[in-house]
């Protein structure tokens, strides 16, 4: 028996309201399969499982707030014989034994659990050991009891009750269970769900800790875009809107790349020590309008071509907005990646986002004077920064990163 | 299709990449980029999709001919003829 809990969608997380069940009792699941929509500081969060089995109890009803840990439902494991599923968004990941710990996190990356002390950060309330008497559902609530009106109400709005929570004797469905259920599904968010304060509050915790905690050091190069960026639009011109590139594509690729090159600048650094990824979990910053920022992660980034990451970064982009991004998008990241866009400042110094260890910026691309064969000419140029954590690397493999990018960037059609 | 259509459709296909942005604040005058927020990225959804429900090619080179959507507007309607 597996306990789904209320994630901890970063170290600031301390409570999250459910808004949404996506599966019902007796549904079988598999890892990865998002089961649920949290609503948090970053908006509402999809949350996945990480366990396959079947769906035997929800502990949760839509609008309550819980804190991080708290049960969500009950998983029963899946019989043997009938292994879950190979997940493709996980390839990498070599365990598939059923974990007491909160099971979101891939091995090749840990990142801070609710189990982690973190003394300055406000703790969550106690959790309920997972072996305490559960408030359970009989095994077979396939079809729960129900009030006659309870019934009659679903059936009209077709709603199954399979998916609505009882809060009468045995959990029974009450009408007024349905009602309150019904009323959740009419306020699905069309807007997005974003509090601006409490977005605020998550980057100030985050931030704070960053700097109270890493020792950054910081580094700048200039490039020389016009190779880039000739070929970006030669490569557009051919192509219609919806498959073309961004110039922040090929940023992020040449970043993913180079990182193969510097391990000790892709990981977590947890319980103090570096933790290396071989996998690249690329965070993208995303600045929301009216202010805020998230920074969810395009996972497994190294194995994308070009064309690919741009679906991912596009995808990404877009859910971010409609706040409808995936837990381990919020949590798993092994790098960051900011991106000014094609306006605004030359150079972006970041603030890394623990428990990562470094952050690339890349400010505007301008057209700037440059040397080439002792003649000064006109050339698009971006300057490049590293914000990097000197526990785990110094200036050296910081510099190799940034001359990396631009050798990639030097040879667009090779990215 | 009258100028009004346009830009009925244009503000629709733009709260569709920018769905925080209440259409009837917009602005003909609105820079899409400084006043609006939108990015390089929406900015190309918002292309995409203009794309799709005009059938124009919109090349890059013409990006900077719907900077605002009064000029986008005017840019469509040529466009169209």
């Amino acid at each position: 028996m597996g306990l789904f809990v209320m994630p901890s969608l970063g170290a600031d997380m301390e409570e999250g309201t459910l808004v949404e069940w996506l599966v019902s009792l007796g549904d079988t699941v598999a890892r990865g399969d998002v089961v649920a929509v949290v609503e948090t500081q970053k908006g509402a969060i999809e949350i996945e499982v990480f366990e396959a089995g079947e769906v035997t109890a929800l502990e949760a009803r839509p609008g309550q707030t819980l804190p991080v840990g708290a049960p969500l439902a009950r998983i029963g494991v899946a019989e043997e014989g009938d292994p879950p599923p190979p997940d493709p968004a996980q390839p990498a990941a070599p365990q598939e034994s059923p974990s007491p710990t909160p099971p979101e996190i891939p091995p090749d990356s840990p990142v801070e659990t609710p189990s982690v002390p973190a003394p300055e950060i406000p703790v969550a309330p106690p959790v309920e050991a997972p072996d305490a008497p559960p408030p359970e559902m009989p095994p077979d609530a396939a079809a729960p009891p129900a009030s006659p009106a309870a019934r009659v109400r679903a059936d009209k709005a077709g709603l199954s009750l399979a998916s609505v929570l009882g809060s009468g004797p045995d959990g029974a469905i009450l009408l007024a269970d349905v009602d309150r259920h019904l009323e959740v599904m009419a306020e699905k968010p069309t807007q997005p769900r974003i509090d601006m304060g409490e977005m605020r509050k998550a980057i100030s915790a985050a931030m704070v800790r960053s700097k109270r905690e890493i020792p950054h050091y910081y580094l700048a190069h200039s490039i020389d875009l016009q190779p880039a960026t000739d070929w970006l639009a030669e490569t557009n011109a051919n192509r219609p809107p919806d498959s073309r590139l961004l110039m922040g594509a090929l940023f992020l690729q040449a970043t993913v790349r180079a990182l193969a090159k510097t391990p000790e600048l892709n990981g977590v650094f947890t319980q103090n020590r570096f933790v290396p990824s071989t996998a690249v979990h690329a965070g993208l910053v995303v600045a929301l309008r009216g202010g805020g920022l998230i920074a969810p992660a395009i996972r497994d980034a190294e194995t994308l071509r070009l064309d690919a990451l741009m679906i991912a970064m596009r995808d990404i982009v877009a859910r971010a907005r409609i706040g409808r991004l995936r837990n381990s998008e919020l949590t798993t990241g092994t790098v960051t990646v900011s991106s000014m866009g094609e306006t605004g400042a030359g150079e972006l110094y970041g603030i890394i986002y623990p428990p990562q260890v470094a952050l690339v910026g890349f400010g505007a691309p301008r057209r700037r004077p440059w040397v080439m064969d002792d003649a000064v000419v006109p050339r698009n140029a971006v300057t490049v920064t590293l914000a990097a954590d000197h526990r785990v690397s110094d200036g050296r493999r910081g510099a190799r990163l940034l001359t990396e990018i631009e050798h990639l960037l030097m040879e667009p059609a090779t990215l | 299709m009258t100028d009004d259509d346009i830009r009925r459709a244009f503000l629709e296909d733009l709260v569709s990449v920018a769905p925080d942005i209440d259409p009837a604040t917009v602005q003909d005058s609105d820079h899409l980029q400084d006043d609006l927020e939108i990015d390089s990225m929406d900015f190309l959804s918002l292309i995409a999709a203009l794309h799709t429900r005009f059938g124009l090619p919109i090349p890059e080179a013409d990006y900077s001919r719907l900077a605002t959507p009064g000029a986008a507007v005017t840019y469509i309607a040529a466009q169209l003829r």
